[in-house]
């Protein structure tokens, strides 16, 4: 590698192990993520994805390894320390605010951007409803509109079908004002149109906010279509990484595949 | 692009007061609770006190159960040692009873502050049981730190007062209530709809998630035990100021229960619907005692069976808000709301 790709490098993953109980989720898994790119992480079920990202968000705790984001060892962060660092993330079954409306899910998620304590958000004169007011517009502006959810800002979230949670979690995770988003899945469960959309925005949210991006999704027309990079987890372990194209081809992935049934070569694209 | 007028409708839509119908309504509410006290009579201004104390405490445990989700069965505890507090600063410091009301609340925050401490660790039921034990401790301190509360006696508290002039009467001290009830329910209004009230719902809804959004929970826990047990403290000392008495007879573990009635009848997560409950609750009893009134003119001798129907009511009322109406009477309040919305204002 070059000094130029290293210095690159957004977020270091070295050798990670994570065991439950008997179980090896990860074993050695190592990856390194460029500034801006997007980073594609495929598997069959069960390979580790998801562990992997609770291990970035500090859920889990890898038994060993390191993780670096900008230099900072994220295994020293809390879990509610990540997001200040710039680390957003979406969830596979949509982790919302089921009994609060669209709007204030998405305003929970510029918690960390507001300076309102206990009195001045008591008192809401002043610097606090200048901070709401701006708040909504931005809010208004940079993301219902984005994300075209205009019509559903006043509505209780766990009343809206699955595809508009999964958008809703987006912008959420948008609010963050985040450097990297993780998102687990996001077009799991959506229809072809719904499937376009979510992939317009994942673009739009990389190309012009700059945002580097790692998802996981089982649409492989998706990953293979939008990906920079492309990283292969099976069983724990990754198994190859690279172009969209030469992991296509890649012997070992085709014999993780062929395993299962959902998920055929020629879904693969290959 | 955006025009100004979008700016203006945010502006608007952010605003505590949205329609013109609850302006509307809530300014005639308001002229009728200046006017009040001109025309009631001693016995109904002791019961609009007593709803101020309870819309107080009943707003502080809202913040902590219907908003951030944290079941407390030890509230009553909390108005205990604010009540304490400040009979006691009051009768043994000197301090004046402007002066008393809110130490109480910081003394009885401390203490919600400490009881909330198992919080992160224990949720649900636990949680329950560690503020049910709060209860217990507390109550027990005050029976037994004689030296300090008198025991069972109790202590006595004079009157608030400007002056020469003495809060002595339910219609003077009635001004003090109204006051600290408006700034009560405004403070925690405006709470819910700033940065500290949507982490605690946060927290109430999906705490791992929360987390994600870097709210920290240990901190807006805490946080929110003690602004709720500020409230009760507050609630507590105006009680008993109000009572010029306090004794551990004050704080048993009903008073609990029947502010977890109050929140669950009027509205979970809700401030409007902890006013509602506040005033419902605090009705109930008194029509009973004026059924029981009737009926002793009616069938002397039977009226004894109506008293004790009060905890039977209360369980039922619970039990039925919670199958029928799980969001209180604040959703019926809504619904009605919704119907009028435009009447008179139709436009
Ligand atoms: N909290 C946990 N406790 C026990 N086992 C777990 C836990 N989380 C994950 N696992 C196990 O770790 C392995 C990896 O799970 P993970 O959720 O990371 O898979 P995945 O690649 O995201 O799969 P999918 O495509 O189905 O989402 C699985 O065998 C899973 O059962
Ligand atoms: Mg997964």
């Amino acid at each position: 590698m070059s000094d130029s790709a290293k210095e690159d490098i957004q977020l270091l993953i070295e050798d990670i192990h994570l065991d439950f109980g008997g179980l090896k989720a990860l074993n050695g898994v190592s990856a390194s993520v460029r500034k801006g790119e997007i980073f594609s992480i495929i598997g069959p079920n069960g390979a580790g994805k998801t562990s992997l990202l609770n291990c970035i968000n500090r859920f889990y705790t890898p038994s060993k390894g390191k993780i670096l984001f900008e230099g900072h060892d994220l295994l020293k962060y809390k879990p509610h320390k990540i997001s200040t660092l710039g680390i957003a993330r979406t969830f596979q079954n949509v982790e919302l605010f089921k009994y609060m409306t669209v709007l204030d899910n998405i305003k929970l998620g510029r918690h960390i951007h507001l300076k309102s304590g206990f009195l001045s958000g008591g008192i809401y004169y002043g610097k606090t409803r200048r901070e709401e007011i701006e708040l909504r517009e931005e809010i208004e502006e940079k993301i219902i509109d984005f994300l075209e959810i205009e019509h559903i800002r006043k509505s209780i979230v766990h009343t809206l079908p699955f595809g508009m949670q999964k958008r809703v979690e987006l912008g959420r995770a948008l609010a963050m004002k985040p450097k990297i988003l993780l998102l687990d899945e996001p077009a799991a469960g959506m229809n072809l149109e719904e499937t376009e959309d979510i992939v317009r925005f994942i673009l739009d949210i990389n190309e012009e906010w700059g945002v580097t991006i790692i998802l996981i999704e089982h649409d492989m027309g998706v990953v293979m279509d939008i990906s920079d990079r492309v990283c292969v987890l099976d069983f724990g372990e990754k198994i190859a990484e690279g172009k969209p194209d030469q992991v296509r081809r890649d012997e070992h992935v085709i014999k993780a595949y062929l395993g299962q049934a959902d998920l055929t070569l020629s879904r693969l694209g290959a | 692009m955006r025009s100004g007028d979008f700016k203006e409708d945010y502006i608007k839509d952010e605003a505590i007061f949205q329609s013109v119908f609850v302006k509307f309504w809530l300014g005639l509410f308001f002229v009728f609770l200046v006017l009040f006290p001109f025309a009631a009579n001693i016995h109904m201004l002791y019961i609009a006190n007593l709803i101020g104390f309870a819309v107080i405490g009943a707003v502080g445990l809202n913040l902590l159960t219907g908003f951030t989700g944290q079941i407390s069965l030890g509230h009553a505890a909390f108005l205990g040692v604010g009540a304490y507090a400040s009979a006691i600063l009051i009768t043994r410091c000197g301090f004046s009873f402007w002066l008393s009301v809110p130490l109480a609340g910081l003394v009885s925050a401390l203490a919600g502050f400490l009881i909330g401490l198992p919080s992160l660790r224990v949720k649900g039921l636990y949680l329950c049981i560690a503020t049910l034990a709060s209860q217990f401790i507390f109550g027990f301190i005050f029976v037994h730190w004689e030296s300090m509360t008198n025991g069972i006696t109790g202590i006595h508290i004079p009157p608030p007062s400007i002056g020469d002039f003495k809060f002595d009467t339910e219609r003077k001290f009635y001004w003090i209530t109204l006051v600290s009830v408006i700034l009560a329910v405004g403070y925690a209004r405006n709470l819910v709809r700033s940065k500290m009230g949507r982490a605690f719902m946060a927290i109430r809804d999906r705490d791992l998630a929360a987390e994600i959004m870097g709210i920290n929970l240990f901190r807006y826990k805490l946080s929110s035990f003690a602004i709720s047990s500020f409230y009760a403290g507050v609630a507590g000392a105006l009680w008993v100021s109000f009572l010029k008495v306090v004794t551990p007879e004050h704080f048993p573990f009903l008073l609990s229960i029947e502010y977890l009635a109050m929140i669950i009848v009027g509205g979970l997560g809700s401030v409007l619907g902890s006013i509602f409950g506040a005033i419902f609750m605090t009705l109930v009893p008194e029509t009973l005692s004026v059924l029981s009134d009737i009926v002793k003119e009616m069938a002397p001798g039977w009226e004894n069976l109506i008293i004790p129907f009060k905890e039977v009511v209360f369980g039922f009322l619970i039990v039925g808000f919670l199958v029928f109406e799980p969001h209180g009477l604040v959703e019926i309040w809504n619904r009605i709301k919704k119907f009028f919305i435009l009447w008179p204002f139709s436009y």
